[in-house]
């Protein structure tokens, strides 16, 4: 599904991914963890296409392809979806019709007609009552006024619309209360398959608790230093991350 | 010889065509007489600071332009509000066409300023009215000097007009430069309700000047929804004066759509006569290329409990200029008075350049006066979670500047005329998206 070969990223010649290594197949979960400022958004970031960084040396592909070149929205198109850890607010445009406009500029994308009106909007319930989203709150300006746990939980949905191939899903976890946390987890859980893949970037191990990886990676410096299994996480929980570089020396 | 020479020259022959023995002839005498003093605005005047009208007045304006071409209905179908039934007074290079017309004078009035001026039993209405609330500034001097043609329209004691009445001038570029003075009047008597849609259309890229002067007259309880549609030639330019003055328990609405023109200049002036009156101007404006748009916005609280509410939007890009102007004076008597004034922008272009001036002048102490301004740019991060939803950028780019103009076109009650904004904001943004918001 997902291959990156020696990727190294720099933003205003900073360099900030130096020489990531990551295989992703279909039908797993991979979890990547880490200290503060050791490049996982920016990794979500540039997989995603991001324009502000450098791809300046190695590979992004996803199924053969290769897309470091391509753009966010052809990446989209692709089947790569990136939950945001800070959702940007959009005044004026409500949950409903942005989605409906990514759904449809997606189909165009693949030669396809709209999404007619009647399977758009079963569809918008039944993902709505997979995350159990209020109906009101579809009609309001997307993400506008949103609590931290309505931003990921809007998030979540959009994904459930927009079955994408690849979710990375960025510090998810990061404002979310127990009970958002089952609920954001449950719905990513439903939506997995052998056919998807989903990395979940996050800094503590209780979302792992909920969405079970079948990897863990540690990412450091710019580079993955370790990778293990879910058991690796609970370790990491238990004793930090110096361990680790101790290990790098 | 330099335009205004030209124009005080050919009051002679203007006077072969109008009855030069009336009251009126004598308020266009003296009009020309303070244009002849004023002469055209220059950068020194400070309401003109940012609006220069000289590469313009360089052309060699036609004054009283032939009667144009024949104009073909299906060539200029679309600049009306076609799909649903309207009155229409158009007119071509000035004259009237009462082919393109529709006219009434069954229980109110829609008909031609000409008509209205030379015969007696409009007189009255005419005396009344004409020039009552012009402000005898440079440019509205000039059009009341020249003024014989143009919309008159008067609706009397209750009545609500239920079909909206269409004022087109269209430009057919018979001449290399074409100078206008389209002069409209509108008298809407106590509790009576009508909507306007007003157009100047150029059809040609020849230059075009259209120096217009809209008088409306809102009597007690009256209603009046305004529109204006400016989506012009690149070579046309545009001054529209317009002045309103409203009598208590009025509710008098102006939306100005600025989309294209060479320049364009909107002077719109709110005299409040009266108590809880509410006034309200709104417009959205999107320009590129060298295009220039000035709105100066006047709302003038005279008298206590009454509301006015401004909303403008503007999005730039290129190297096209904006200008907004809003003054708002509240006089001593006018306690309790609402004024509320929004002016936001997005600069889309380095190159793009906005000059934005609340103005408030609040001699009163009870009341409410709140103003916003804002200029900025288009919001990066909303683009690029856009493109990773699968919205290509320049869509995305379209969908956040029509949420942004959209406050705007929320307030606009004729359904026909939304969704042809709509589409004109479309095809201006240069996206095939339904706007479905």
């Amino acid at each position: 599904m997902l291959k990156i070969n020696n990727l190294h990223a720099s933003i205003d010649e900073k360099s900030i991914l130096k020489g990531l290594n990551l295989q992703v197949n279909a039908g797993e979960v991979h979890a990547i963890m880490g200290p503060n400022g050791a490049g996982k958004s920016t990794f979500a970031n540039i997989v995603a296409g991001k324009e502000d960084y450098e791809v300046t040396n190695g590979t992004i592909e996803l199924n053969g392809e290769n897309i470091s070149e391509l753009a966010p929205e052809e990446r989209a198109h692709n089947g790569v979806f990136l939950s945001f850890q800070y959702p940007v607010e959009i005044p004026g445009v409500s949950v409903t019709n942005f989605i409906k406009t990514a759904i449809n500029e997606t189909r165009k994308a693949k030669g396809l007609e709209d999404m007619p009106a009647k399977d758009m909007l079963k569809k918008i319930r039944e993902k709505s009552e997979l995350l159990e989203i209020d109906r009101k709150f579809l009609s309001r300006s997307l993400n506008e006024g949103f609590s931290g746990g309505e931003k990921k939980r809007n998030e979540i949905f959009q994904m459930a619309m927009l079955e994408p191939k690849l979710a990375i899903l960025d510090e998810t976890d990061s404002g979310l209360d127990i009970d958002a946390l089952r609920i954001v987890a449950n719905g990513v859980n439903k939506l997995k398959s052998k056919d998807n893949a989903v990395i979940v970037i996050t800094h503590y191990q209780r979302l792992l608790d909920y969405i079970v990886p079948d990897f863990v990676h540690v990412l450091h410096d710019g580079k993955i230093v370790k990778t293990g299994d879910a058991s690796l996480a609970l370790e990491l929980e238990a004793k930090g991350y110096d361990w680790i570089k101790k290990e790098l020396v | 010889m330099e335009l205004k020479d030209k124009l005080l020259s050919s009051y002679v022959a203007f006077e072969d065509n109008v009855d030069t023995n009336s009251a009126i002839h004598d308020i266009r005498s003296k009009a020309l007489e303070n244009f002849d003093k004023l002469g055209f605005p220059s950068k020194k005047l400070e309401a003109w600071k940012y609006t220069s009208l000289n590469s313009l007045l360089k052309n060699d304006f036609s004054i009283f332009p032939d009667r144009g071409r024949a104009v073909d209905l299906a060539d200029v179908k679309q600049y009306f509000i076609h799909d649903i039934d309207t009155y229409k007074v158009v007119f071509i290079d000035g004259k009237y066409s009462s082919f393109l017309s529709a006219t009434t004078h069954e229980n109110f009035d829609v008909c031609l300023m000409s008509s209205a001026l030379n015969k007696s039993k409009y007189k009255s209405v005419i005396e009344t009215y004409f020039n009552k609330v012009a402000k005898q500034d440079n440019l509205t001097s000039l059009n009341t000097a020249f003024a014989s043609e143009g919309a008159y329209i008067h609706i009397p004691k209750n009545i609500e007009v239920q079909k909206p009445i269409q004022i087109i001038n269209f430009t057919t570029g018979s001449e290399p430069a074409t100078m206008t003075q389209p002069r409209n009047l509108i008298v809407v008597e106590e509790n009576s309700h009508v909507q306007i849609i007003e157009r100047h259309q150029s059809l040609t890229s020849n230059a075009v000047l259209s120096n217009v002067v809209t008088e409306v007259f809102a009597a007690k309880s009256a209603t009046v929804d305004y529109y204006k549609i400016q989506d012009d030639h690149t070579n046309a330019s545009l001054v529209d004066n317009t002045y309103v003055d409203q009598k208590s328990n009025s509710v008098v609405s102006v939306h100005t759509f600025s989309f294209g023109g060479n320049i364009t200049r909107n002077n719109l002036n709110f005299y409040q006569n009266g108590e809880h009156i509410d006034s309200i101007l709104k417009g959205i404006t999107i320009i590129e290329g060298k295009q220039h748009v000035d709105h100066h916005t006047l709302v003038h609280h005279i008298e206590p409990n009454c509301e006015s509410h401004q909303d403008y939007k503007g999005i730039y890009d290129e190297r096209s200029t904006g200008v907004f102007n809003g003054k708002v004076i509240v006089e001593k008597e006018a306690q309790k008075t609402n004024a509320y004034q929004q002016n936001n922008n997005v600069l889309v272009s380095d190159k793009a350049t906005i000059n934005a001036k609340p103005q408030l002048e609040i001699f009163a102490d009870d009341v409410k006066c709140s103003h916003g301004c804002t200029i900025g740019q288009l919001d990066d991060d909303a683009l690029f979670y856009m493109q990773q939803r699968g919205i290509p950028k320049k869509e995305g780019r379209g969908l956040l500047m029509f949420a942004f103009a959209n406050t705007v076109l929320e307030s606009v009650k004729i359904p026909e005329v939304k969704s042809r904004i709509t589409k004109l904001i479309a095809n201006k943004l240069n996206v095939n998206i339904g706007f479905d918001l």
